[in-house]
Order: structure tokens, then C-alpha cells, then sequence
């Protein structure tokens, strides 16, 4: 269970009990708590979040991640209360940290064409305990467009599809005045035909692209200069350095470098809100 | 799928779309070019340009409304444009211009003749009653390279002319993003260069939601509170702690709406009062009712008086850094019965305590990262995530480096957000020439159960 339930708030005193969700945090060797493996190394309980699920969940589809869905949430200006409508739903990823923002009173309605995949989506939030924040539903939105109950009703919506400018004109009838519209697209075409869509009912249409880099920290005995010889061989040095006493008088540096593969690019997040006519 | 009735009454103050009197509102003034704080009142004025407008005519408009200064009989006015939404046929025929482009700026010299109207010709048109408008008209029509200039410049001279002549002013409606992108525009050292994307980061990485109990140390005047107290929505608490007898200043936590609700959650308490005690000394309890005591007494005295003046000095120091001069008369309702940032009372110390804190964000650029931690991440729950912010990059490697070797918390990662804007435009897409290159960096991690803490039973 995600903790957006008072009852089900991390504390110094709960106990992990029958039924409760927990990621399995397996590395090097109550929640937050170490329970041996069989391997012989640990395992980390730990309570779930949205961002540990994002790393745990099943991949029905390209999920978004944590650099893309902080600045979704935050742009789209949601907040506890609001109504937020989103497709397609996919792996549930973003659907996982809309339904933390808009908690307790709001609402996140996900609409995914694909049956089966809606199905597993809404048995994914049916144990992460978000089925009162979250109702999926099927339906072609690109087609179809968003259902008339909601005409007015939206505080944002957040939309990844193949060709979202088909479903525009559906949002700028399901928005508020001044609501915001969130597009993820992968490629820049796509990104062009929304922009030249958005145009006649929205304002301020904003681009981005937003990354995370991941940066490792290793503790490191850089060695003087003055202390080695030229070319001299390494272990040779290395023998008379400790034989010397010198590597633990040394004070060791910390350094931090750039992960070497990254991912270089998500998608691009269009922005636009909702023209005031009245 | 029907439509529950819970949030059809979800109006909650916190979501007004419509200003009232008393409201803080963000004014966004020719598409950013200036950014102001202002509170909504019959007396409120801003100065535009030579004009001195009173914000009267804002109370009650939707946010996201536009205005634009009009003179009348009685001196100059704001006025409400409201925007066309189908008529937009003059914007796709300078489109497909600019698909078939074929002009170029060979033809144009700069010899500061191309206009050949002069500066008392504009003051004369403005005498006669000229509106903005007319007057950016007139200077397009009197521009001899006007055009020879590709419609992709003439669009720029127009915005150009425009923002002089007859400048726009937006109401925004002051969220953590506006917040937060309008200060890291104009006073990003306010606010420790924080970065809206990285804002948006630490409230993800701390886990930022309904009921939770988050500590924060926010020496970034109070951006970082405010933000975390938008996502509680009027439940759990942000706890401001810091060392000493003085809690840091929170002054752009008025800049919010919040509601009494939200603001009675916004609490302050010292590190020493956050320590764990040792149990069965009741003298300590006492010691510490004391000194909350003693501390209400000198918070409210430093606190009371300053509501209408923090807003008004911060216009005062946005237009030391302006073109024109501000005058906000920005005056708010002199006693709100519940003010944001009071001390936190015994029994949530007390509480705390016992179940820790649910996360824990730590945002203080000039002190020493580790120092803070190692205090605080104890008191967190096991499984509860931290995140620390920090504009440098040396002193979240040393302190992530300390959190792995005294073993407190697992899952730990430094990393750096990276932001590029893109502007779209028919045949003309590409990134902003220019980019923030650092919204600084951050270090989350998760709090565990480490070797040398007593098991609790």
C-alpha cells in the first residue's frame, strides 16, 4: 500500500503486517529492515513509493521515469483536490504519482484502448491501494475523445498518444479555463503538429526536455606526483609507498563523476493552457 | 464511469480559478519581462511604465486573464483583453509565410534611419489620445525596412514595439511552479538557484504527499516549505527545524494562498527540541515546555509585524532591478487569525518522536550537507526517503560518501537535473539559444534500520 492512507503512515512503530506491499531492495551484501537472502547477501524491505514502483513494475508498455513525472506533476499545477484525466494509461507509471498529488479528495481518470492492458493497470492500483484515487477506463481518446461528463471538469490532462493533436480539440473542451495540458511525444514531428493544433485554443505553449544525470562517488588515493618515478612500474611503486607507511598518513579524496551510458533523451513535454474567453 | 460526488465539492480554497480581494497574485508583465508579487486590494497599484495603475479592476477575474493599460478621463486603467480563439488567420498567414520564406536581411542597414518617426511624434499621437495599439500601428507603417524584414522579424519588431507601447500584464495564480520559475527568473539567489525542475525532483524523491510528516531545513525563504505545504493539501505537517533559537525566515509561504487549514500545518521547531530525549527523565519534558514557551513568546514578537511588509520590500527589490519603477501598496488584511510558520506544539514533538518523520528535505546552501544529516536522518522512519539540495556538487559526494560508510540509508543517488527549453515554430524549431546550465544538485536516499540502533520491540 502506498501511504497515502493515515493508517497506513510509515512509523518508527509499525510493523510490516500480512497483506502489506513491500519492494524488495536487494544490494551488496520492520520496513527499511534486513532479512537475510538465500544467496547469503541482504535484502532490504522497504515501504513503497511511486518512485520505487516506477522501478518495479511491469513494463507493459515505455514507461515514463522520475525526471519526466516530477516536472509533469509540478507544471500541471496539480495539487490535492484536483481532477486530473490522463491517456493512455500504459504501464501506470505516471497514473502511480498523479494519484499521490491529487490524494485525498482528488481524482486521476486513466483511459487506455487496450483492454487487457486497462485490466492489469487497474489490478496493479488495486494493490498499490490507489483504487479509490484512480478509475481506468477504455476508450480510444485519439478517436473518440474524452466523455462528455467530464466537459469542464478537468484541473489538467496529461496526454501520451501517437499522434495527440487528433485528441486536442476533445481537451480544450474538458479543461478548465486557465487548466493546463501536458503532451509527451518522443519525436519533434510530433511535437511540431501539436504546437500548430494548440494554437487556437491555448496559450503560453511551452517545449521542454528534461534529463536526470547520475553521478557515482568512489573515495580515491591519488598518489603525489613527486613521490613516483617517471614510468617506474606501478606495483614496484605501490610495494615501496606502503613499506614507507605512507598510504594511510595520505588523506584519501572523494570524487564524483557522470555515469558513463545515460539515458539522452525521454521525450518532449509540451505545455499549454487552456485560453480565458470568459 | 460515473463521476463521484466527493469531488464535485472540491473547490477547496487552495484551487480558487477566480481572484478575490486579498488574494496574492503573480503578475507576469510583457510575457516575463517583469514579475511581480502583488496582493489584491481596492488601494493596490502597480506602475507601468509612467503609469500608475490601480489593481482594482483584477478583483474577480479568472486567473489567467490579460490586461492591458488603456487611458481614460480618469488617468490610465488597467483593461481586460480577452483573447480570440478561433480568429487566428492572421497568425497562420504569417506561418505560411514563413514556410515559403524567400527575403533575407541583405537589404537592411543599420544607420538608425529606418524609422522616420520621431520620439516627439509618439509623445504628440499619446497626447491625442493614442492607444498602444495605434501607436505600434503607426510605427510600423512610418518603418522604412519594415517590409524588406522576413515575417519571422517583422513578428519580433511587433512584439518589440508592443511590450513598449502597450504592454501586457498576465494574472497568474502563485503555485509552487510559478513561484519558483518567476523567482529563479529575476532573483534565483533568493532562492539558492533552485530550479523549477529540481523543485519538482526533491518533492518526488522525499515522497511529498497527504498526511506525511515531512522535516525540512529551508534556508531558501521558505520556497521549499511552501512547495512541500501545496502537497499536503491541509493534512500532515512541514516541520522547519533549524539550530539555535531562530527559525529561518518563510516569506515566500505567503506568497501561496494557502488556506487556515494548510497554514496551521506549516510548524517551526528547533533541532534540540527534536532530539530524542532519553525516557523516564520528566525533567526534560519540562525543561522543553520552558523553552517553547519562552520561544512563542519571541516568535510572535518577531513575526507580527511583518506580513504587509515582506511583500512590499521584495517589489521594493524587484524594481531596484527593473527598467521602470514599482510601487506595490500592497496592504493585506492586517490580522489573519492563522499565520503560517508558528511554533510546533508539544504533542506533535511528541509524536514525532515516537513515529519519526515521514521525509526529510534539506536545503541549506551555505552550511556543511553532512553536519545537517547525520542529525536528522535519525529521526526519520525506517524506509522514510531524504533528499538533500545542494548548488555545488563537492559536498553531497562527501556526504552521500559518510551515509554509506556509517551504513544509515540504502538506495542512495547524486544526481543532477538537466533542463532545455525548445521553441516551436513552423520550419523554425529548434532549443532556446540560451539555458540554464545548473539547477544545482541533489542526493536522495531512503533511511534504514542501521547496525548500531537499537531494535525497537
Amino acid at each position: 500500500m502506498l501511504p497515502i492512507d493515515p493508517t497506513n503512515k510509515l512509523s518508527l512503530n509499525r510493523r510490516i503486517m500480512e497483506g502489506d506491499l513491500v519492494v524488495v531492495y536487494e544490494r551488496y551484501d520492520t520496513f527499511g529492515s534486513k532479512v537475510f537472502s538465500s544467496k547469503g547477501g541482504f535484502v532490504y524491505l522497504l515501504a513503497p513509493t511511486p518512485e520505487l514502483w516506477t522501478l518495479v513494475l511491469s513494463h507493459r508498455t515505455q514507461i515514463l521515469y522520475i525526471a519526466d513525472i516530477s516536472f509533469v506533476v509540478m507544471y500541471l499545477e496539480i495539487v490535492p483536490g484536483c481532477v486530473v484525466l490522463e491517456s493512455g494509461t500504459g504501464s501506470g507509471s505516471l497514473t502511480t504519482s498523479l494519484a499521490r498529488a491529487i490524494a485525498p479528495n482528488g481524482h486521476v481518470y486513466t483511459f487506455d484502448f487496450h483492454e487487457q492492458r486497462a485490466a492489469s493497470a487497474r489490478e496493479d492500483f488495486e494493490r498499490t491501494g490507489l483504487s479509490s484515487l484512480v478509475t481506468v477506463g477504455v476508450r480510444d481518446i485519439q478517436g473518440e475523445g474524452f466523455p462528455d461528463e467530464f466537459f469542464g471538469r478537468a484541473d489538467s490532462v496529461f496526454l501520451d498518444l501517437p499522434q495527440p493533436w487528433l485528441a486536442i480539440p476533445s481537451v480544450s473542451k474538458v479543461l478548465q479555463q486557465d487548466g493546463v495540458l501536458c503532451s509527451f511525444s518522443p519525436c519533434i514531428e510530433q511535437v511540431q503538429r501539436s504546437c500548430e493544433t494548440l494554437k487556437s485554443h491555448f496559450t503560453d505553449i511551452r517545449t521542454f526536455e528534461v534529463l536526470l544525470h547520475a553521478y557515482e562517488v568512489r573515495e580515491g588515493n591519488l598518489g603525489s606526483w613527486q613521490d613516483t618515478d617517471g614510468g617506474l612500474h606501478k606495483s614496484n611503486k605501490k610495494r615501496q609507498r606502503s613499506a614507507n607507511g605512507l598510504e594511510s598518513s595520505k588523506p584519501k579524496t572523494i570524487m564524483a563523476r557522470r555515469n558513463g551510458e545515460t539515458r539522452g533523451h525521454t521525450g518532449y513535454l509540451t505545455f499549454a493552457r487552456l485560453k480565458c474567453t470568459m | 464511469m460515473s463521476a463521484k460526488n466527493s469531488e464535485e465539492s472540491l473547490s477547496g480554497s487552495q484551487n480558487r480559478r477566480i481572484t478575490w480581494e486579498g488574494c496574492s497574485v503573480l503578475l507576469d508583465i510583457n510575457d516575463g519581462d517583469r514579475v511581480l508579487f502583488a496582493r489584491l486590494t481596492a488601494g493596490s497599484k502597480i506602475k507601468i511604465g509612467n503609469n500608475s495603475c490601480s489593481l482594482q479592476p483584477l478583483i474577480g477575474c479568472p486567473f489567467g486573464s490579460s490586461f492591458q493599460v488603456e487611458v481614460g478621463g480618469g488617468g490610465p486603467f488597467l483593461s481586460r483583453v480577452i483573447p480570440s480563439t478561433e480568429g487566428n488567420n492572421l497568425v497562420d498567414k504569417m506561418d505560411s509565410q514563413i514556410m515559403e520564406e524567400r527575403r533575407d536581411n541583405r537589404a537592411i542597414v543599420d544607420n538608425n534611419t529606418a524609422q522616420t518617426l520621431t520620439g516627439e511624434d509618439i509623445d504628440d499621437m499619446r497626447r491625442k489620445g493614442a492607444t498602444g495599439d495605434e501607436i505600434v500601428e503607426a510605427l510600423i507603417a512610418n518603418s522604412v525596412t519594415f517590409e524588406k524584414k522576413t515575417a519571422f522579424s517583422q513578428e519580433k519588431y511587433r512584439i518589440k514595439k508592443q511590450k513598449k507601447y502597450a504592454p501586457r500584464v498576465l494574472l497568474r495564480r502563485p503555485f509552487a511552479r510559478s513561484i519558483c520559475e518567476a523567482y529563479f527568473k529575476k532573483h534565483a539567489e533568493k532562492i539558492g538557484f533552485l530550479r523549477v525542475d529540481t523543485l519538482s525532483l526533491m518533492l518526488s524523491l522525499a515522497n511529498v504527499t497527504v498526511h506525511s510528516d515531512v522535516l525540512v531545513v529551508d534556508m531558501l525563504d521558505g520556497i521549499v516549505t511552501g512547495a512541500v505545504a501545496e502537497r499536503l493539501g491541509g493534512t500532515g505537517y512541514v516541520c522547519n527545524t533549524y539550530c539555535g533559537i531562530t527559525p529561518y525566515p518563510i516569506n515566500i509561504v505567503r506568497m501561496f494562498n494557502f488556506s487556515d487549514e494548510t497554514c496551521k500545518r506549516i510548524l517551526h521547531a528547533s533541532l534540540a527540541e527534536l532530539r530524542p530525549t532519553h525516557s523516564g527523565s520528566s525533567a526534560s519534558i519540562d525543561e522543553l515546555e520552558d523553552a517553547c514557551n519562552t520561544n512563542r513568546q519571541q516568535n510572535t514578537e518577531a513575526l507580527s509585524p511583518s506580513s504587509a511588509i515582506d511583500l512590499v520590500s521584495m517589489d521594493e527589490s524587484y524594481s531596484g532591478n527593473m527598467e521602470t519603477a514599482t510601487n506595490v501598496a500592497a496592504s493585506p488584511k492586517s490580522s489573519k487569525s492563522i499565520r503560517a510558520g508558528e511554533k510546533a506544539p508539544l504533542e506533535a514533538i511528541k509524536s514525532w518522536k515516537e513515529n519519526g518523520f515521514s521525509s526529510l528535505i534539506i536545503a541549506a546552501p551555505d552550511l556543511d550537507v553532512w553536519g545537517i544529516a547525520k542529525e536528522l536522518v535519525p529521526l526519520l522512519s525506517y524506509s522514510a526517503p531524504f533528499v538533500i539540495y545542494h548548488q555545488y556538487l563537492q559536498p553531497l559526494a562527501s556526504c552521500m560518501h559518510n551515509l554509506q560508510i556509517e551504513k544509515m540509508a540504502i538506495g542512495l543517488q547524486l544526481s543532477e537535473p538537466w533542463l532545455r527549453e525548445y521553441q516551436v515554430l513552423p520550419s523554425r524549431t529548434h532549443p532556446h539559444m540560451q539555458m540554464s546550465s545548473s539547477g544545482g544538485y541533489l542526493l536522495s536516499g531512503i533511511r534504514i534500520t542501521g547496525t548500531d540502533q537499537p531494535q525497537p520491540n
